[in-house]
């Protein structure tokens, strides 16, 4: 264990890590909170709209930011269901197992803003194209992993089980980034995330990157917040928790 | 790391290598099924099909749309900057369609090498600016050119 830091493998403990997962989702609320007030105000009224969508191009502060989320959610997601199944860390798949709904969440959002822009801009709520088939496909891993996780009783068992179906999903997230540049697709191609400067003028870019920030913390509330009663449930009969209840029931 | 943990970590590495190569065969093989449209060079070189819907794609020529004005038929061509086809269509356009844009649309090939299209569809390309920084920039392309006439 000499090569995982001291206070990580503190953490890496149900009890450790339901305490500090409490607090942290607490604050992470409130920085969501405030974020997404101070993006959206920025995003739909205080920004300019596009010379060519006009005030449609307002989907996006939504629809990006979203989209980053269900992709970078499921590398957390499978990394976390890894680490969970190799060292057999019990908050590790925990985290994995919280995240996949959030994950699913993000991805629909995602693909609904997506349509929504798509019926006025492209004239077409859905097409089959390299990237829109591949974050559909995300959505589905999500579900299959939610449905899988829930259908096997032992947890040690769904445990390996929906991490071998997060790992063999991975390969779909480099290809949903770069679906846009190998194929011709419908979508457009990178305007933020790509090594160039980004195609996007800094008055849409700043509300377009506090709504992105808004999206990380509101995962990290949610996730903590779904870790702690998965954690609370799989160890209800360890001492820790008989003496949290203990706590609470007395006082 | 105990010999456990460690063949867990080989299997999990060794799943997504397999999975990643299997992927890349599968879509290498697949590549010209996955691609949305044909461009104009494809179908004037005959690689389109010719008894079957496919798409195109290009820009909107400059110039080249004509409306009826009886009702809602409309033409085009579209070109890849090498070649260029004739779109007809009849319906409503959707807003991002104009001259100069990125045009996918769904049709059959006409004898006359046209596409009869059924759907047309704008593509958006990845720059967002708002309406001023544009008509700075139109400005600025206009002055080069007068700038570049002088000379």
């Amino acid at each position: 264990m000499s090569i995982i830091p001291n206070w990580l493998y503190r953490l890496s403990s149900p009890k450790n890590f339901y305490r500090f997962a409490g607090t942290a989702s607490v604050w992470c609320s409130w920085i969501t909170l405030i974020l997404v007030v101070v993006g959206l105000y920025y995003g739909l009224i205080n920004s300019p709209p596009d010379y060519q969508q006009g005030d449609t191009t307002r989907i996006m502060y939504v629809h990006v930011p979203a989209a980053w989320m269900s992709m970078f959610v499921y590398m957390v997601m499978a990394g976390s269901a890894a680490v969970g199944m190799i060292w057999r860390i019990k908050a590790s798949t925990a985290v994995a197992n919280a995240s996949a709904p959030v994950g699913a969440m993000f991805t629909a959002l995602a693909l609904l803003t997506g349509m929504l822009w798509g019926k006025p801009m492209w004239g077409t709520y859905w097409v089959w194209d390299a990237r829109l088939t591949s974050e559909l496909i995300l959505l589905f891993l999500y579900l299959g992993y939610m449905a899988l996780q829930s259908a096997i009783e032992d947890r040690e068992t769904a445990a390996r089980a929906t991490a071998i179906l997060a790992l063999v999903g991975v390969v779909n997230i480099p290809i949903i980034h770069y679906s846009v540049e190998w194929w011709n697709t419908l979508h457009q191609g990178a305007t933020v995330t790509k090594f160039d400067k980004p195609s996007i003028h800094i008055s849409m870019l700043i509300p377009l990157l506090i709504m992105a920030v808004a999206f990380k913390f509101y995962y990290l509330s949610n996730v903590f917040q779904r870790a702690r009663c998965e954690l609370l449930e799989r160890e209800k009969d360890k001492l820790w928790v008989r003496e949290l209840l203990g706590e609470k029931n007395s006082e | 790391m105990r010999p456990k943990q460690r063949n867990r970590l080989i299997l999990a590495i060794v799943i997504v290598l397999f999975v990643s190569i299997s992927a890349v065969l599968a879509l290498t093989a697949l590549e010209k099924n996955i691609n949305l449209f044909y461009s104009p060079t494809m179908i004037v070189n005959g690689e389109a099909p010719k008894d079957r819907m496919f798409r195109a794609g290009g820009m909107v020529s400059d110039g080249s749309v004509q409306r009826d004005p009886d009702s809602l038929e409309v033409s085009f061509r579209l070109n890849d900057e090498a070649n260029e086809i004739t779109v007809k269509y009849t319906g409503i356009l959707p807003d991002l369609f104009r001259e100069g844009q990125g045009i996918v649309v769904q049709g059959k090939l006409a004898p006359d090498g046209s596409v009869m299209a059924t759907e047309v569809l704008a593509k958006h390309d990845e720059n967002y600016m708002p309406p001023e920084v544009e008509h700075a920039l139109e400005t600025a392309r206009k002055m080069g050119v007068a700038d570049a006439e002088k000379e």
